[in-house]
């Protein structure tokens, strides 16, 4: 008897099966779940903490927030930053000043850690929401954040 | 009559067939030798190292945050209960109490890690028995917790979270919404998955008494997680030494004593319905409070040795740590699941078809490197 | 309106009358072998398209949208790729029976296709033991398996092959058995007279119960004679990597792809013929236009397709052992008896006569 059971029980479980699946079929219109990614480009939107690339976000006078303390250089666990800077005489108070000539940023090695963001005291750094990182030659990925010309925005200090 | 001669007319010959380490069952790059006398498995013998990239090497190199995010790239699909595995033992180490909040979140999230690998695991464990549909099933909730990472923490895989002393940004305000969303969400899909593939005769017939592992095998491999639980071997870490929040909440271990491959497929089909109650009992209840409590900017650990061990998805996850007072380890060692479960590998195939190798190892939940570090 | 017959039936006059009568014979012969070729080729690459497509709809994907219009022309491109890609193959493999393999598989799925009368007197070969051919046949294309999975000098590829002979040795009993059950009512091997037997209700409407068992016996026999999921134990992605075509390339794989998808097309024409009254209409609704035939022939067909399609997305693959112990254990007693029970109802007239 069990024989007969055994067929029985087996019909009805692959028909439950046939059924889920049939349902995505029958709805198969509305229930896509693929992204049409190179279309849908200007509407896909990533989230505001999305982690895509290190930026330095400069104002209209071309000022960045940057002082050049290495704090993110001595965070970062891969060496994906490295800082290039000199000390500077400021005309004004007769000072000598850290400033920053360069700020690389190799996004090849970075690995998305946020370590250096956090470790930054004067918010010159952040995340980008880019998400399209590829490039043709990995020279590309060896970025230098601050602008030419830019210097450091008043009244930031360490 | 000389049966020796006569059988040796007929003698069947063993060959030795490499399976990967390109192979779609292999879940990367984890290379198989397989000895085979027909169907018949005679030997498996895993052959390791083929991602390995010396992550243990590389913590003894690196500052203690630092060493957090290495983590999320050992088991990742259970990154964030990797980078709380670190942060616990270095907060143990330093005597400091993070604020409830922090517990309870690092929890929450925890729980939605592993629910998130257990759905990639379940979307796996189907296809590799062929039945490729549920890859896509398993995928599509498996979405939905890592929209929720990513708005929280900034990531979908490789998270980097926690940090030593709490975490590293507040919960998104979305965050609460979304996850009930999800449970909500969730609770409709696991029936549909016991109707899919649970109930499925041919499914059953697949796993039932298949790739057996008694409960003393179980304790003598090592086996921890799921696997170790499917054996009846209770070795939930959140229940036997909870942490974070773990002590605040109740729920069942899912614990079945079968030991064949259907068992450790039910474990983490229970597993989903337990962790699905925790995230309900914690979502409401956040604390208020702070985020984290500040931390010297280099944390030197005391000298002396420290164990700190937690439930990743796979299982037992430890992290055992050499300080000499510097600001690096000595030395430190994790105690990956996956190493110790792939050593029940051989055990637990031989004697099967090369059908049952490929669903017993399914059962297993293989995550690659986390076997090499 | 009996324009395809029309059609027929012109040439083939036209061609007697140019010509002696044993070279237009052979030259319609090959110009309707010419006709099934290229129109099959073409069938079995957009029988590829909607099995993906199929699958996407499962699967909450979308398939395949990029290539021409909804991505109608995929396959086709597809087919173009594989034609120009290069032929590799291993070092010490048996290089006569590698390269004669896939032509073994593709050559028997086509001749099957030759006895299907797709509407009234649309047929290429019209024989008295159609369905004896079409079994025979079908069996043929097992050996391309084993001669591909053997000489590719490939342990894969030889278990693969294995199981493939196991496989289809076994299933083919079912098959036949199934059919005979069908064919105890018509009373006719040939395909033409045993669609015109059902002029009075489907034959799975005249055979009732044994029929409906005879047809999902059919249809599950039919699945393992194709190779497909739940029976793909001869390519099984997740053991054995491609399985038998594993040293295949370019359009030697093709040639295996494309004989299974028209394979599959035969399995579900054969059931359509035996079971759905192949090119008739439903109740005889559009008995005056017997060129519509064709279309309720492929309509019916490509119903059974998709369910076939149904049931490779939806359940897990079975193991080899448990394969055969489907086979024997189950199938064929329940067959043996079925064919008594339908004996029985055919005696005793106990058929259902619309």
């Amino acid at each position: 008897m069990s024989y007969f059971s055994n067929i029985y029980n087996g019909i009805k479980s692959l028909l439950t099966g046939m059924s889920v699946t049939g349902k995505v079929f029958l709805n198969a219109r509305k229930g896509t779940i693929t992204q049409q990614y190179p279309e849908n480009r200007e509407t896909l939107k990533m989230f505001d903490r999305f982690r895509g690339e290190v930026v330095m976000p400069h104002d209209e006078d071309n000022e960045h927030r940057c002082t050049g303390c290495q704090k993110c250089e001595i965070a970062c666990p891969n060496g994906s930053i490295e800082i290039i800077w000199d000390r500077v005489v400021n005309p004004e108070t007769g000072k000598k000043k850290k400033e920053i000539d360069q700020h690389i940023y190799h996004l090849g090695l970075c690995t998305m850690c946020s370590l250096c963001i956090e470790a930054c005291p004067t918010d010159a750094i952040v995340w980008a929401q880019n998400y399209e990182n590829s490039v043709y030659d990995r020279s590309f990925l060896t970025k230098v954040l601050n602008q030419p010309g830019s210097k450091l925005m008043d009244g930031v200090e360490d | 009559m000389d049966t020796t001669r006569v059988n040796s007319n007929f003698k069947s010959e063993e060959y030795f067939i490499n399976m990967g380490p390109q192979h779609p069952a292999t879940h990367g790059v984890l290379r198989l030798l397989l000895t085979i006398d027909g169907e018949i498995i005679k030997k498996v013998e895993p052959d390791l190292g083929y991602i390995h990239r010396s992550i243990e090497k590389m913590c003894e190199r690196d500052s203690y945050q630092q060493i957090v995010h290495l983590t999320d790239r050992m088991d990742y699909l259970s990154s964030h209960i990797n980078n709380e595995a670190v942060c616990l033992t270095v907060e143990n180490a330093l005597e400091l109490e993070v604020p409830e909040r922090v517990k309870v979140i690092r929890t929450i999230i925890g729980e939605l890690t592993r629910i998130a690998s257990h759905c990639l695991w379940w979307g796996v464990m189907g296809m590799d028995v062929g039945a490729l549909t549920t890859y896509f099933y398993g995928f599509r909730d498996r979405e939905m917790v890592n929209d929720i990472f990513e708005e929280t923490c900034g990531a979908r895989l490789t998270m980097n979270y926690n940090i030593p002393g709490g975490l590293m940004y507040d919960i998104h305000p979305n965050f609460i919404q979304r996850t009930k969303d999800f449970v909500a969400h969730f609770k409709t899909k696991i029936p549909e998955y016991d109707k899919l593939l649970t109930g499925n005769v041919i499914f059953q017939k697949r796993m039932k008494g298949v790739g057996i592992l008694s409960k003393e095998d179980a304790i003598s491999f090592g086996a921890s997680g799921p696997v170790g639980r499917g054996s009846g071997y209770s070795c939930d870490v959140r229940k036997h030494h909870p942490y974070s929040a773990l002590d605040k909440v109740t729920f069942n271990e899912s614990l079945k004593t079968a030991g064949d491959s259907l068992a450790r497929y039910e474990v983490r089909i229970m597993e989903m319905w337990e962790s699905l109650s925790i995230i309900e009992q914690l979502i409401d209840n956040i604390p208020e409070g702070d985020y984290k409590v500040a931390t010297k900017a280099v944390i030197k650990l005391p000298k002396g040795e420290y164990y700190q061990k937690v439930e990743a998805a796979r299982g037992e996850l430890g992290v055992y740590v050499i300080s000499t007072g510097t600001k690096n380890p000595y030395r430190l060692k994790f105690r990956s699941p996956g190493f110790s479960n792939i050593s029940l590998l051989n055990h637990i195939a031989v004697g099967g078809k090369i059908g049952d190798l490929v669903a017993s190892m399914a059962t297993l939940d293989i995550v690659v490197p986390d076997i090499d570090r | 309106m009996n324009i395809s017959l029309g059609i027929t039936k012109t040439i083939h006059d036209w061609l007697f009358s140019v010509m002696p009568e044993g070279l237009a014979s052979i030259t319609e012969m090959v110009l309707i072998a010419a006709v099934y070729l290229g129109v099959f080729a073409v069938f079995g690459l957009y029988l590829v398209l909607l099995e993906r497509k199929v699958a996407a709809w499962f699967q909450l994907r979308m398939g395949p949208n990029r290539v021409g219009f909804k991505g109608l022309l995929q396959t086709l491109a597809d087919a173009l790729k594989l034609v120009s890609k290069e032929l590799t193959g291993t070092e010490k493999a048996d290089k006569f029976l590698y390269n004669l393999a896939p032509y073994f598989v593709i050559i028997s799925a086509l001749m099957a296709l030759a006895v299907f009368p797709f509407t009234q007197e649309f047929q290429a070969f019209d024989i008295n033991i159609g369905i004896f051919f079409l079994i025979a046949i079908s069996s043929i294309g097992v050996i391309g398996i084993l001669l591909g999975g053997w000489s590719s000098n490939n342990k894969f590829a030889l278990i693969g092959a294995m199981r493939s002979g196991v496989q289809t040795i076994s299933y083919e009993l079912s098959v036949g058995l199934s059919l005979l059950t069908m064919v105890l009512i018509t009373g006719s091997l040939q395909l033409s007279e045993i669609v015109e037997v059902q002029k009075n209700g489907w034959l799975i409407v005249q055979g009732h119960i044994p029929a409906v068992i005879a047809f999902m016996i059919f249809m599950i026999a039919g699945t393992a004679e194709t190779n497909r999921a739940p029976f793909d134990m001869v390519e099984a992605e997740s053991e054995l990597g491609a399985g038998f075509h594993t040293e295949y390339s370019g359009m030697k794989f093709a040639y295996f792809f494309l004989a299974e998808f028209i394979n599959m097309f035969i399995i579900s024409a054969i059931a359509t013929t035996m079971f759905f009254g192949g090119w008739l209409s439903p109740f005889g609704i559009t008995e005056s236009l017997p060129w519509l035939g064709v279309f309720w022939f492929l309509g019916k067909t490509l119903v059974i397709v998709i369910l076939m399609m149904w049931f490779r997305w939806t359940f897990p693959r079975l193991r080899i052992d448990q394969l055969l112990t489907l086979e024997w254990k189950y199938l064929l007693p329940i067959n043996l008896v079925n064919i008594v029970v339908m004996a029985f109802i055919v005696w005793q007239n106990l058929i259902i006569q619309l």
